[in-house]
């Protein structure tokens, strides 16, 4: 078997070709100890050997900073035993500068390489010819051209990496001018005993660069000397080592380029399509209108129309059918009443409701998808920048947000765009924020109850949630593991690109996975537990198919609706919103219909409460309206479903970090429709004991927004508090 | 001069990258070396960030990050 590793810059058509290479069998995962994503597959059609296909994450060099590139390198060097047989370098042939500063870097790991120039087609538009033949003479390696997305060439890599591990293909020694080439000449001796044959040209260049992994890894002696060689060096040429070795990179990828590259029209710069898309798109006065009707759009298709049909279609039909016929069938075959009711109202009823929302989650990613593909997500992050560093947050904050707006499982994962750890950290807490597709059927129905529908409030709740992130921003920056400022945007703006259908359908596939996944797992169980603690009461007696008020759910919810007494629901006569507040937790999907169990009244056909029932609920307190919301706004913001908690969980790495930001969603949520409520409440002129839980909602807030020291509870991470 | 200061249009040649540590590192592997042709392409809606175009393609970075960065006017030769 050959083991090949795929390495390129991000952008560059990596994930493309790797699609192509290896079809629909790819097993996802996690590179050991770190949360980056690793994909490996069998490629399709071999010529001879099995070639396993790694897929690097997406670099612009070899250094030791981020995860990303250190996974790559590790796996690169490998050691002695293991180490991939070939590298498959892919270069986007319009922007051959970056790409083959990598390369660089992989051909001084001496691994038999293969290079894919992709987006030929790109490189012909803006009047490149790129001459494969003369690059594969000035490497000594194969070259193979493509175009990723229209499958074109990409049958020839597998011929190619097969000659390359037979006949071993190592690219020829690059030059790095005579300074350099002299320095790594000195260097070789010194480490010679220490370090691996094959890696002594590659390990001088980066103790040249001063790269403090390499360094970490040799004795004193051997890094006193090595260092005064380079002190040489850095003299000689007046700059310092880093810099020298960039330069000269560069500098050798330009030599490489002229000697491939063909200019057949001079195409300006200003007149790319690309460019000309985002003089609109980009535009100073254009740019937010544009973002708006976008995201509109997709809301509208995904969720409000063809998304909600199709759903409406499962739960109502699907569901019921299947439902129905369960019954007959285990009423025919003498099944336990019991047993029964679990299977149809747990189970069936629980999942489908679950079910029901694929259609529209699918509908969803398809559009984030494509705006990520396409290079508009990045452009937004772009133009939100300013103010997210305003809350001392980085504008990529919001490209997990607006995935959240699907499902807060993907769009936790989506944090690892953001490269500072206490950046990061802020989004992960923050990110469930975003009401999810799950929430919004609790939103539709309360807002269609109580709001008259109204399409701006429901807006208005999604711009709560990117407020409530931008604020959190503020507020979690005054303790200890989330001072930082905002993460560095220094990002590429690709050109646009088409995604294609493939592309998009993968990665649709791979997002709505840990939803159906949930759908599966804790969904079904905790169903199966809302329904048994509905269904019994503490002595073990069945309640028969409408669980009654003396369930072991009433009894708890009863006992703990005091909680939410400043927040207008915690009233014994609406206990029922503290149980499926609880509920929630489990699944947001779980809320109303809990509450449909527990109202107990006529229900909907999708076995949701109706917006009469609501109505009608609540009219026993005082102002049903504001106790609705704020019980809207509770559940929109406090702890989000399991699922979600578990990504929090694997993006935090710690039970103890976990901790806090549950008990801070809880905390915000609660003092969030505490200010709404009491604040209505005082608005209406009613002056009582409310009035000290309002001042205390907003002065706890406000006086760590002030604070100048920073708080403890969570230690490491930068000490003082940014400015 | 610093690159932040370039005006919208504007091009420059790169002299140095200051700056220590990850910033400086990126900077240098996104192909801001010396020698480099940058030209000040765009300014986001807001101000802040800026879009520089150089080796072909486009590149997004804050003004304040961009300060790291000393360049000279180029002689319009290109
Ligand atoms: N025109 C053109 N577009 C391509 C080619 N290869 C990939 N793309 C598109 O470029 C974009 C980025 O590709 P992707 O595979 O996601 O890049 P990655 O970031 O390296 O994984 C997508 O929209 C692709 O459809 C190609 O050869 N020609
Ligand atoms: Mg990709």
């Amino acid at each position: 078997m050959i083991t090949a590793a795929l390495v390129g810059n991000p952008n560059c058509g990596k994930t493309t070709v790797f699609n192509k290479l290896t079809g629909a069998v790819q097993k996802t995962g996690n590179w050991p100890g770190v949360t980056v994503e690793r994909k490996q597959g069998f490629l399709r059609g071999a010529p001879k050997d099995d070639i396993l296909v790694v897929d690097l994450p997406g670099i612009y060099s070899l250094s030791p900073y981020s995860p990303d590139e250190v996974v790559s390198r590790d796996f690169l060097i490998g050691d002695s035993e293991s180490r991939p047989d070939v590298a498959i370098c892919i270069i986007d042939a319009s922007n051959l500068e970056r790409g083959l500063y990598l390369l660089t870097q992989v051909a001084d790991l001496r691994i038999p390489m293969v290079v894919v120039l992709n987006m030929m087609d790109v490189a012909e538009k803006i009047g490149m010819r790129v001459k494969a033949d003369a690059l594969s003479e000035i490497l000594g390696c194969p070259v193979v051209e493509t175009v990723g997305t229209k499958g074109q060439g990409t049958s020839a890599i597998g011929e190619a990496v097969q000659s390359a591990y037979e006949e071993r293909t190592v690219p020829r020694t690059i030059s790095y001018g005579n300074a350099i080439d002299d320095c790594i000449e000195r260097l070789i001796p010194i480490i010679k005993e220490t370090v691996r044959d094959d890696l002594l040209r590659w390990v001088s260049l980066k103790i040249i660069e001063g790269d403090s992994m390499v360094m970490a890894e040799l004795d004193e002696s051997t890094a006193a000397s090595a260092r005064s060689v380079v002190e040489e060096l850095e003299q000689q040429v007046s700059d310092d080592g880093m810099q020298i070795i960039a330069t000269a990179r560069y500098k050798a990828g330009e030599a490489i380029r002229d000697g491939c590259v063909e200019h057949t029209e001079s195409v300006d710069e200003s007149e790319r399509i690309s460019e000309r898309i985002d003089r609109i798109l980009l535009n100073k006065y254009l740019a937010w209108p544009i973002f708006a009707l976008v995201m509109f759009t997709v809301y509208l298709v995904s969720v409000q129309t063809v998304g909600l049909a199709i759903s409406d279609y499962i739960n109502d039909e699907l569901v019921v059918w299947v439902q129905d016929h369960a019954a007959e069938a285990m009423d025919s075959a003498g099944v336990d009443t019991v047993v029964a009711d679990m299977m149809l109202t747990g189970v069936i009823g629980g999942v489908g409701a679950v079910i029901g929302f694929i259609p529209l989650i699918a509908l969803l990613f398809a559009f984030l998808v494509f705006l990520e593909e396409c290079g508009y997500m990045v452009r937004v992050a772009y133009m939100l920048d300013r103010v997210f560093t305003y809350f001392g947050l980085s504008g990529k904050a919001i490209i997990p947000a607006v995935i959240g707006i699907g499902c807060s499982v993907p769009a936790i994962m989506g944090t690892r765009v953001i490269e500072d750890e206490s950046n990061r950290n802020v989004s992960i807490i923050c990110t469930s924020f975003m009401p999810c597709s799950a929430k919004l059927p609790i939103i539709t129905l309360i807002v269609g109850a109580f709001f008259g529908a109204s399409a701006l409030v429901i807006t208005s709740l999604y711009l709560f949630g990117i407020v409530m992130i931008l604020i959190s921003g503020l507020f979690l920056k005054k303790f200890r593991g989330f001072i930082g400022r905002p993460s560095p945007f220094v990002m590429e703006l690709p050109v646009y690109h088409m995604p294609t259908v493939r592309n998009v359908m993968f990665g649709v596939k791979e997002k709505s996975w840990s939803f159906i996944k949930n759908a599966g797992t804790i969904i079904l169980l905790s169903a199966v537990l809302i329904w048994a603690l509905s269904s019994f009461t503490f002595t073990g007696e069945y309640l028969g198919d409408s669980a009654t008020t003396d369930s072991i759910l009433s009894a708890i919810g009863k006992a703990l609706c005091w909680i939410f007494v400043p927040l207008g629901f915690g009233g014994s006569e609406t206990w029922e919103l503290t149980v499926a507040s609880f509920t929630g937790i489990a699944a947001k999907e779980n809320l109303l219909a809990t509450l449909a169990v527990l109202l107990d009244s006529a229900v909907g056909i999708d076995g949701l409460p109706t917006m009469e029932v609501l109505t009608e609920y609540l009219s026993v307190t005082a102002y049903p309206e504001a106790v609705a919301m704020s019980f809207l706004i509770f559940n929109l913001i406090c702890a989000p479903c399991i699922a979600s908690i578990a990504a929090i969980y694997r993006e935090l790495h710690s039970h103890r970090k976990l901790l806090l930001a549950l008990l801070y969603q809880c905390a915000t949520a609660y003092g969030v429709a505490g200010i709404f409520y009491q604040g209505y409440v005082l608005l209406h002129g009613e002056v009582g004991l409310g009035v000290l839980w309002l001042i205390l909602f907003i002065a706890v807030p406000v006086y760590v927004i002030l604070s100048k020291r920073p708080f403890g509870f969570i230690t490491g991470g930068k000490e003082e508090v940014q400015e | 001069m610093q690159l932040g200061e370039l005006k919208l249009g504007e091009s420059a040649v790169v002299v140095n990258v200051g700056g220590e540590g990850q910033l400086r590192k990126r900077f240098l592997d996104l192909g801001i070396t010396k020698g480099t042709r940058v030209t000040m392409a765009r300014i986001a809606p807001f101000g802040d960030p800026v879009e520089i175009q150089l080796r072909g393609y486009r590149l997004t970075l804050r003004k304040s990050e961009a300060s790291i960065v000393e360049i000279e006017p180029a002689e319009d030769s290109e």
